[in-house]
């Protein structure tokens, strides 16, 4: 599993992922996440600068099979877009937890991480 | 294969005029130049002969319901009756103008008139209309007039509750009627979980979009409980007609107290479709609703014995189409149910429901079924088991067509935790027990070559005038126009 599910990093039951750094947190989804939806094709653009809440609709991915809404895990306001993920999102296949990754939010309630799992629990939840 | 592009000779067509009795002229000096085309349009020059064998040619690589089993769930893909085609040939229909004087095409008029009234007996409605010219159009329009009837109430309802099982069509069509939608989750029978239905429900929603059977083929059996939460909060009911082939003479949803439907007469009514169509998605609803109504509706003037355009009146949404809808669709569906009669209606929906549960008990031992009950017309089982061989439940369905067959539906349904990695499958009442065991036969041949020969799953299909396409980049970078840069590569 290790490469499937990364220590130190959080996750969330709709199986984002979150990657904190002092006040701000890089999100993606697992790869459980993109193996399950195959082959990704699209990812919505994502404005900077907008504010979300915890469980606000981030973006929305299309894959080859399925279109899915990406929920944001924690709240703040986005600071970072990855734009090469939107001009290639099967990045998000290849590599989900490192170039894959899809903003960086500016933490307003950064104590929400710890309504997310860990590495363990999130291996755990998806146990095949 | 080349394209027609391809096949252009520079100066070759397939037509020869007399010689030119008329002095050149030129064009400028009689149209502006901003109406006039800059860029030289890149057509191809070819002869009639050329043409023909070039289409003739590609409709032999195309697979339809005249060739054989197609068992595209959600998709009705039944044989369509020739008598059908006659009936819709006739010239008295064909040549029909849109503006005729309603004297002029009263039979045309009656047609409409009778198939309002056949289809409200089938499905317990009160009046139809038979504008909307596709199933989305129609989930459209319900969406619609249910809003115009709250409009007109003065009540503020703005949330739509739509199952995660639904068509993807359904929270579309609620969004552009300018609701939000709200999912509710599917239980462990695959149905509406009632107890997240009550909680949604309020005063402040219009409703529920339901299809019944669902979409992984299930019938819901809490439907009377649904009614009662969604009417008690004076909610309304709309029915997504697209599963209607499991129903015709068993149950009516007008009966089941749903005030909108929409139907697609090009699925469960027999007319072509999927590249053949168009469609026609007329809805019916309950009398409270009829005021809301696109305009105009056929009616007969019992004085006059005369039928004729009846304005719906100042509360109606207004016109949804031009004219009066996909009319040659109307005739073909009116045949159809007029050959088969109530008794034919009901063997119809209960041959399909006898085909779907055949095929899963056929296959749930090899496919394990999403849910493991008795279907309506069509059955959902799953590729899941065959992960662990490397194998996707698209490389199933791309052996299939080595096979001979159409696949099923994949990839839909799609919600966790058991409708995943699906496989759906509808063979319609058109289909005998010889094919279906003949398709029976591949699936599980499938089954046995996905864990011993892995490989031939996913090079399919072999056999097939076209291989494996790329789907990702067929999304990423479609190529829809023809240019001399792109030259056709074997």
């Amino acid at each position: 599993m290790s490469n499937k599910i990364l220590e130190g990093l959080y996750y969330s039951k709709s199986d984002e992922w979150v990657k904190v750094e002092n006040d701000v947190a890089a999100i993606g989804i697992t790869f459980y996440a993109q193996d399950q939806l195959g082959d990704i094709v699209y990812l919505e653009e994502v404005k900077t600068g907008i504010r979300l809440k915890k469980g606000d609709t981030l973006t929305t991915i299309e894959s080859v099979k399925a279109v899915a809404e990406v929920f944001s895990p924690i709240s703040g306001e986005v600071i970072e877009v990855n734009a090469d993920v939107i001009n290639d999102p099967s990045q998000i296949n290849q590599d989900p937890y490192g170039n894959g990754w899809f903003v960086k939010i500016k933490m307003s309630q950064p104590d929400e991480t710890k309504e997310l799992m860990s590495a363990a629990d999130y291996s755990e939840y998806r146990k095949e | 294969m080349k394209l027609i592009f391809e096949k252009s000779v520079p100066g070759r067509d397939g037509y020869s005029l007399p010689e030119d009795q008329f002095p050149k002229m030129n064009i400028k000096d009689f149209l502006p130049e901003k109406y006039l085309t800059k860029d030289k349009k890149n057509l191809s020059e070819v002869s009639e002969v050329d043409v023909i064998r070039h289409f003739t040619k590609l409709s032999k690589f195309n697979y339809g319901v005249d060739d054989g089993l197609y068992p595209l769930g959600s998709c009705t893909m039944k044989y369509n009756p020739r008598i059908n085609e006659k009936m819709a040939s006739l010239t008295n229909f064909t040549y029909a103008h849109p503006f005729s004087s309603p004297d002029m095409v009263q039979g045309s008029l009656e047609l409409m008139y009778r198939l309002d009234q056949l289809l409200c007996e089938i499905n317990g409605m009160n009046q139809f209309t038979m504008a909307p010219a596709s199933g989305a159009h129609g989930e459209l329009t319900g969406i619609l007039v249910m809003r115009k009837f709250f409009l007109d109430r003065g009540e503020k309802r703005h949330k739509v509750l739509i199952p995660d099982s639904a068509h993807g069509t359904n929270p579309a069509s609620a969004a552009m009627g300018g609701f939000e939608v709200v999912e509710i989750k599917s239980n462990e029978r695959g149905t509406v979980d009632l107890e997240s239905l009550s909680q949604a429900m309020d005063n402040e929603t219009v409703g529920l979009m339901l299809t019944n059977p669902n979409t992984v083929g299930l019938f819901d059996e809490g439907i009377v409980e649904i009614e009662k939460i969604v009417h008690g909060k004076g909610g309304l009911l709309y029915y997504d007609g697209a599963n209607l082939n499991a129903s015709l003479g068993i149950n009516r949803p007008g009966d089941a107290g749903f005030d909108v439907v929409h139907l697609n007469l090009h699925k469960t009514f027999s007319t072509p479709h999927g590249g053949g169509g168009p469609g026609a998605g007329v809805i019916g609803v309950k009398s409270k609703l009829i005021p809301y109504l696109p305009t105009p509706i056929v009616s007969f003037d019992e004085n006059l014995k005369k039928y004729f355009f009846k304005d719906v009146g100042p509360k109606s949404i207004g016109m949804v189409r031009s004219f009066w809808g996909n009319f040659a669709v109307l005739v073909k569906a009116f045949t159809w149910i007029l050959s088969l009669g109530p008794d034919g209606l009901y063997q119809c929906s209960k041959t399909s429901i006898i085909n779907a549960n055949y095929v899963l008990a056929k296959l749930k031992e090899y496919y394990k079924p999403a849910y493991d009950r008795y279907c309506g017309h069509e059955c959902t089982l799953t590729g899941r088991e065959y992960k662990k061989y490397g194998i996707k439940t698209l490389d199933i369905a791309k052996r299939l067509m080595d096979y001979g067959f159409h696949p099923p539906t994949i990839y839909f349904p799609h919600f966790e935790p058991y409708a995943d990695e699906t496989i759906m499958i509808e063979p319609p009442e058109s289909e005998g027990k010889e094919i279906l065991d003949d398709f029976i036969k591949a699936m599980i041949a499938i089954s046995k070559e996905a864990k011993e020969n892995p490989d031939l799953l996913k090079s399919a299909p072999q056999r097939t005038p076209i291989g494996r396409t790329d789907d990702v980049l067929a999304v990423k970078r479609p190529i829809l126009t023809y240019d001399d840069e792109l030259k056709f590569k074997d």
